[in-house]
């Protein structure tokens, strides 16, 4: 059973916008030492996908930087293993030559990639949902039902309150998908897409061929409402710990959800299913006479001389003398001087907060420090 | 088609290390653990590639399986390379019999094929023994300018310590006139670091000439270089001032992993121009409790931290319970420490897990001995494992504990 991978990297890049002027949502670091595309990768290459098609739309020189030739991921292979896939652009098209807005016009764009695949499946997934799911559980499940799409869903929690931008997934008993609804209540426990799907590989072909003629933009109201009751589409439940990064309120939420043993373990601590990213070759973690740390999840690389709480420290952060972080998210290679007091603060890579300094955010609103800003 | 490379690295990672006891039970010295996410190996690996030498063969024999695993295609090393790269060399079978590697320098001998398909002009012999951050082109620079025939880097030594090592006596210009094996009374304070950069040509032929000869013991330190001396060519001595460890002892390995900590560590490994790569293991971060206490320690991916950690060296996935204290000790990885355990001035093996309220060591001010328990063993709970005891099975603990 063959099965190759497609990744979003920029779909919903507008809902986190101070970490993507820069960046994909691929790349958005998360978890001291990861970026989110490693979570989809990861799940993909521990179920034994070994080719890998990343569709990118813009600023993706840092996604390029970090998947480099896929080595970390075991991807780097003479056949198959890691592409990136840039938008298709002719340069004798006159038609204004308009970068795809939807997720049915990417996988347009990339008609090429799926058509010379040879694999019998193809499994889709977005970058904004962080998940350690079996996918060959998935596959499996989508092989029994003889599916043509299987979509797997989740139900939102607490922490997903108020969010719009999903889709509702309702099944029969069976599994069978009734109804596929861009409206949703955003209420805990409805059942939503993850955006993680198994699809044939020749039926999204043909789909995709179809909509093309018809000119359809989109692939749930096109693509998967269009043909409920005429296809095999299936759903499949996973209850495991889901994590949706929908705006930077909730990015910070979710960082302080690592503090949580559960939501740790169930993440990164899964029997040979373990998260692979870029490695840097830092060297251990100092920690120096005066550190006081409790209930941190730090990264290697990084030396504390200072006190550090409920925080998330990436590769490379130094805490001085005399500083005290709390609930905060450190990006790699942030340095804070001596006697800096950071409260619910974000930093992005390399900012610089110069001694003396205090800042504070609310959990509801954490000060964003952007790139390489000096404080 | 063959490419000339101007010089290969021989690195010799064939040795027992039989000083460091259950550490090296069933692993080759060269792959002992050190500083929480490094090998031994990975210091001249590193050096190599950070000095330009992309070509590296590896002799082995001891132990090999570890290594073998560790080094693997040399990816970490960015030594997977189309042409030249890591290569392991092991022992073989020729067309006149099987032969062990008899000494250093007749398992180059044994290796001049390799070394050959490169046609290098130079030859850089490592060992695995060392902890040390060098530039390797700037003494292969050295032994083009002063046109020796070999380059053996040296170190100044204490005086009282220069019996321990290979002693050099050289001119002011560094040009080498005598050269001892751990002289009872030195007259010199340039210590032999291991390290020598031979012409090949010259190499190959004092190589060939010992080999021949029934009654060498096929050593650098013992036959060749003394042998290059008497025959009149050029040896240089390349002053080295960084910091550079032995860690072929419990004690000099432990030391070597303190180097690490302090607030202006002896030996910094953080450092952007000099990195140290090594093969990972794909743990997660490191997590620290509501009621650790972390003082003045290294700690790395993996480790779960619930209890207290100080002046000590930790490797990836080690776990210390709730009430545990770990205090100046090295632990490999993924040993757990359990609750109300307590480990002191102690080196644990990877895999160990200390049972619950047992006691291991004692307090370094008042231990003389560093205490040592081998790896995958498991301490029953309320085990005492008395100071300087050296576990390597099981078994040892009832004779060594309570």
């Amino acid at each position: 059973m063959a099965v190759a991978g497609l990744i979003f990297s920029n779909i919903h890049d507008s809902s986190i916008p101070e970490f993507t002027t820069m960046r994909t949502m691929a790349s958005i670091p998360f978890g001291c030492r990861y970026r989110l595309v490693d979570f989809p990768l990861s799940n993909m290459v521990n179920s034994g996908i070994t080719k890998i098609g990343i569709i990118t739309h813009n600023n993706y020189q840092s996604l390029m930087d970090h998947i480099g030739t896929g080595k970390d991921w075991d991807l780097a292979r003479r056949s198959g293993g890691i592409k990136i896939l840039p938008p298709f652009i002719t340069a004798y098209d006159n038609s204004g030559s308009k970068l795809y807005t939807t997720r049915l016009e990417a996988l347009m764009g990339v008609t090429n990639f799926i058509s010379r695949c040879n694999e019998d499946y193809i499994v889709l997934s977005d970058c904004d949902g962080i998940c350690n799911i079996d996918l060959s559980d998935v596959i499996a499940a989508h092989i029994d039902n003889n599916a043509d799409i299987t979509i797997v869903t989740r139900c939102l929690g607490d922490a997903d309150f108020g969010i719009k931008d999903a889709t509702a997934i309702k099944a029969d008993d069976n599994g069978a998908v009734t109804e596929a609804s861009a409206y949703i209540d955003g209420v805990s426990g409805e059942e939503v897409s993850t955006n993680i799907m198994v699809v044939n590989r020749m039926f999204l072909l043909a789909a995709i061929r179809d909509a093309a003629a018809h000119g359809y933009r989109h692939f749930f109201k096109d693509i998967v409402a269009r043909r409920l009751g005429r296809a095999r589409i299936f759903r499949y439940l996973y209850e495991g710990t889901f994590i949706h990064i929908a705006s930077l309120e909730s990015y910070f939420a979710s960082s302080m959800k690592l503090l949580e043993a559960d939501v740790r373990n169930d993440l990164f601590n899964v029997p040979n299913r373990p998260v692979y990213t870029k490695l840097r070759n830092s060297p251990p973690t100092r920690y120096a006479s005066g550190a006081k740390v409790i209930n941190s999840y730090v990264a290697d690389g990084c030396v504390i001389e200072g006190t550090v709480e409920n925080s998330i420290l990436f590769r490379g952060v130094k805490v001085g003398k005399g500083t005290v972080v709390k609930n905060c998210v450190l990006l790699q290679d942030t340095f804070t001087g001596n006697n800096v007091a950071l409260n619910c603060v974000i930093t992005d890579k390399n900012a610089v907060i110069c001694d003396g300094r205090t800042l504070s955010g609310h959990s509801s609103m954490p000060f964003f420090i952007p790139k390489g800003a000096m404080v | 088609m063959s490419r000339n490379k101007e010089c290969v690295a021989m690195l010799l990672a064939g040795g027992q290390g039989s000083r460091l006891y259950a550490l090296t039970e069933t692993n080759a010295k060269p792959a002992v653990p050190f500083g929480g996410k490094y090998r031994i190996i990975d210091f001249p690996l590193s050096n190599c590639v950070n000095s330009g030498i992309d070509t590296v063969g590896v002799l082995t024999q001891y132990q090999p399986l570890m290594l073998n695993e560790y080094i693997g295609n040399g990816l970490p090393w960015d030594l997977d390379r189309a042409y030249g790269g890591v290569q392991i060399l092991p022992p073989y079978q020729g067309k006149n019999g099987a032969d062990w590697y008899k000494g250093t320098a007749n398992a180059i001998y044994q290796n001049l094929q390799f070394i050959n398909r490169y046609d290098p002009e130079y030859v850089i012999i490592l060992s695995g023994d060392h902890i040390y951050k060098m530039d390797y082109a700037k003494m292969l620079d050295f032994h083009k300018k002063t046109g020796a025939d070999c380059t053996i880097a040296v170190i100044d030594v204490p005086r009282e310590e220069a019996s321990r090592f290979g002693i050099m006596s050289a001119d002011a210009d560094g040009k080498i006139f005598k050269f001892t094996e751990k002289p009872k009374n030195p007259d010199s304070t340039l210590a032999s670091m291991g390290i020598y950069i031979f012409t090949k040509s010259v190499l190959e032929k004092y190589l060939c000439e010992d080999a021949e000869d029934p009654t060498s013991s096929n050593d650098f330190g013992k036959n060749i270089i003394p042998n290059m001396l008497g025959g009149g060519e050029k040896l240089m001595a390349y002053p080295f001032a960084g910091y550079w460890k032995d860690v072929g002892t419990i004690a000099s390995l432990w030391e070597t992993n303190m180097d690490l900590l302090g607030d202006v560590p002896a030996l910094d490994l953080n450092d952007e121009e000099w990195r140290i790569y090594s093969r990972h293991s794909a743990h997660a971060p490191q997590y620290v409790g509501k009621d650790a206490l972390i003082e003045n320690s290294s700690l790395t991916d993996g480790c779960e931290i619930y209890g207290t950690v100080r002046n000590s060296v930790l490797g990836a996935g080690v776990k210390v319970m709730e009430g545990a204290e770990v205090v100046d000790s090295v632990i490999l990885d993924d040993v757990v420490v359990e609750s109300g355990a307590r480990v002191s001035f102690s080196i644990i093996d990877g895999n160990t897990v200390i049972g619950k309220d047992c006691v291991v060591g004692a307090p370094k001010n008042s231990a003389k001995e560093i205490t040592v328990i081998g790896a995958k063993i498991n301490v029953p709970a309320k085990t005492v494992v008395a100071e300087g005891a050296m576990i390597s099975k099981a078994a040892d603990l009832n004779k060594e504990g309570k």
